[in-house]
């Protein structure tokens, strides 16, 4: 008896009687749901953090330089830092000071309370990309330049929301008071957040890094932004600073090296796990699924005794009968995995609509969007995971069909 | 020359508690080629134990059964599966056919389990259907034909893995006497034709149809001779209580 046989009475059994079939299936399809639309929405989630990592850029590299901290003023001089970023050009692409200059900025007698200053260098700027190393663009005018920065000039690029509120949309050449000292406005960012608000992203000053140094009273650069060329160079490139730092400083809570890389793999190892334990739960359904066809399958081999005698007659083998049953019991799921499936995929963009809208409103970020669907191996894998459940479950009621005495099978009334 | 059928020395032996049934009590038999034989007896006689260890769907406790010369006596389950596959065609009392299945495939049916591809088994299924003349009702469900028609679709059955032995168990039980009458001719007719009948029944008018009768009785053959024989027909113990009243 060859298998397409097989699969058409199978076929032709759950046609005939298919509210039967729907509810012996219903296991199947709740668990097989379940599982597409927790993947669809980690997937979404992971997405998110991919978009989000991308428009700062997995490249970076933050290298928190605190010094030893006994009183000792021995600290990492910039130069140092600038030597060994220029000397591996196949492993960085750039570096930048990063210094907080804490707040402070006035424009006539408006006071921006909440406006954050940070000193940076020209680095931070990059030509190739019409970037900032945050993945950030100009808007108008330019970047800091290498001037300003080496002679310490009193410009400063600023966050469109400073441009709005302070000047009303027309910045570029007016003058910004910033730590009590006139700063000239040389560039804008361009508008990051979807609404312009106090304190948020769009609300700061970017001024040469010494400046701000000078302004917030610290001696020392504390923390570079450092860019690796690309992901794959992120690993060498932190054992580069690692080995610099602890050469310089031959104690290990002196400095810091966080990379972003570091923390989405962070990220994702969470999710994975939370996904994983998640998918545990809802696999249980389908254990139940499974059960559930094995009870139907059972009552089914009594129901078709006669009909199993007959066949038996005919010629049938143990086999022949066990794999009819077994096909039988594969298809039923097989099909309740493919409605699981396409329920899961429609309750996943459901969900996925709402609560992505809901995500993106609450963190405001532009541009990046929540997407809800699952992977084609999550779906492959669901549909072979169903068509394997009702296998292994119509396998006991298969091999009991296959062993019935052909005699009593066909005296069965 | 060979006997077709060859049963020595059959016993069936059915544990009762404590006692045990005889169904088959010593059965010696030996069928030919060509042979039309009914094997008669009434219920209790041991004619449905005959009939399925002739079928291959019991083995006998002891004594030896060959069929077409292979000592099938002592085989297991699947052997037993292949030699009614290929070598028997069972027609029952209540037709058997499987009511999901259209009439060509339940015809189809012993081909598919020989293993025939899917043209040559259609092929061989529509030539069984047109021997019963019914070749036209093959997309037919069974319970859309009348009784004689799903009895000759299963006969078509039977034909149409081209067995040595068709066994008939009852054929006629569940029909009015005209189709019953109609069944046996065309069982007589396939005899003629060439093919081996075993024909099961406990009605001496359907046993008389046959060439030749074999009668049981407590598992025992009590008459096995030309059908045309008056003595074929008499039940012995009837005969005895008829000259005793």
């Amino acid at each position: 008896m060859n298998v397409t046989q097989s699969f058409k009475l199978a076929l032709k059994s759950l046609r005939t009687s298919k509210m039967r079939a729907f509810l012996t299936m219903l296991g199947i399809v709740i668990g097989v749901g379940a599982v597409i639309i927790i993947i669809s929405l980690g997937n979404g989630l992971t997405g998110m953090v991919e978009q989000q990592v991308d428009k700062v850029g997995i490249n970076q590299i933050y290298a928190y330089s605190w010094g030893r901290g006994d009183g000792t003023t021995m600290n990492l001089d910039a130069q140092q830092m600038y030597d060994l970023i220029d000397s591996h050009p196949d492993v960085f692409s750039g570096v930048t000071p990063w210094v907080s200059g804490g707040t402070g900025v006035r424009q006539g007698s408006l006071e921006f309370e909440k406006t954050k200053i940070y000193g940076v260098s020209e680095a931070m700027y990059r030509a190739d990309t019409g970037t900032t190393l945050d993945g950030d663009t100009l808007a108008r005018g330019r970047y800091l330049q290498y001037v300003d920065v080496s002679r310490r000039q009193n410009v400063c690029v600023i966050g469109a929301y400073l441009e709005q509120e302070a000047f009303r949309g027309d910045a570029l050449g007016k003058t910004l008071t910033i730590g009590g000292v006139p700063y000239t406005v040389v560039g804008v960012m361009a508008q990051e957040l979807e609404e312009l608000r106090e304190g948020g992203s769009d609300d700061v000053v970017y001024i040469p890094y010494e400046n701000a140094m000078e302004m917030s009273g610290s001696r020392t650069v504390t923390l570079y932004q450092v860019m690796a060329v690309s992901r794959d160079t992120v690993a060498e490139g932190k054992a580069l600073l690692q080995n610099m730092l602890w050469t310089f400083y031959q104690d290990e809570d002196a400095y810091y090296i966080e990379t972003m890389l570091d923390q989405v793999n962070m990220i994702n190892a969470m999710m994975g796990v939370a996904m994983l334990v998640l998918v545990a739960i809802a696999a249980i359904s389908l254990l139940v699924g499974g059960i559930g066809i094995m009870n139907i399958m059972l009552v089914s081999v009594t129901e078709r005794t006669r009909e199993i005698g007959i066949r038996k007659s005919l010629g049938a083998r143990r086999r022949d009968i066990r794999r009819q049953f077994i096909i039988e019991a594969g298809t039923t799921s097989a099909m309740g995995g493919i409605i699981g499936i396409l329920f899961g995929c429609l309750v996943a963009t459901g969900i996925g609509s709402v609560l992505g809208g809901m995500l993106v409103a609450q963190l405001g970020t532009s541009g990046i969007t929540f997407n809800a669907t699952p992977s084609l191996g999550a779906i492959l894998i669901s549909f072979g995971v169903s068509v394997g459940i009702g296998v292994l479950f119509g396998y006991l009621p298969a091999n009991k069909a296959a062993k019935l005495n052909p005699i009593d099978a066909l005296r069965y009334e | 020359m060979e006997h077709l059928i060859e049963l020595r020395d059959v016993y069936k032996i059915y544990p009762m508690g404590a006692e045990a049934v005889h169904a088959l009590d010593g059965v010696s038999l030996t069928i030919d080629r060509g042979e039309f034989v009914a094997i008669v007896g009434q219920s209790g006689s041991g004619k449905s134990t005959a009939m399925n260890i002739i079928g291959c769907l019991d083995v006998p406790t002891t004594g030896t059964y060959r069929l077409g010369g292979v000592d099938v006596s002592t085989m297991d389950d699947d052997q037993q599966a292949e030699i009614r596959n290929k070598m028997l065609g069972f027609i029952f009392q209540q037709y058997n056919l499987i009511p999901k299945l259209t009439v060509l495939e339940n015809v189809e049916l012993p081909l598919l389990y020989a293993g025939v591809p899917g043209q040559e088994r259609r092929e061989r299924a529509i030539r069984a259907l047109e021997r019963v003349g019914l070749a036209e009702k093959q997309r037919n469900l069974p319970s859309q034909l009348s009784g004689g028609q799903q009895q000759r679709v299963s006969i078509a059955r039977a034909l149409a893995g081209e067995p040595s032995v068709i066994l008939a168990d009852e054929p006629t039980g569940a029909l009015d006497s005209r189709t019953g009458r109609e069944v046996l001719a065309f069982l007589q007719k396939l005899n003629r034709e060439g093919d081996t009948v075993v024909l099961i029944t406990h009605d001496n008018s359907i046993a008389v149809r046959a060439k030749r009768i074999v009668r049981l009785q407590d598992g025992r053959i009590i008459y096995d001779g030309d059908a045309a024989d008056p003595r074929a027909v008499v039940q012995p113990e009837e005969a005895k209580e008829e000259a005793e009243a």
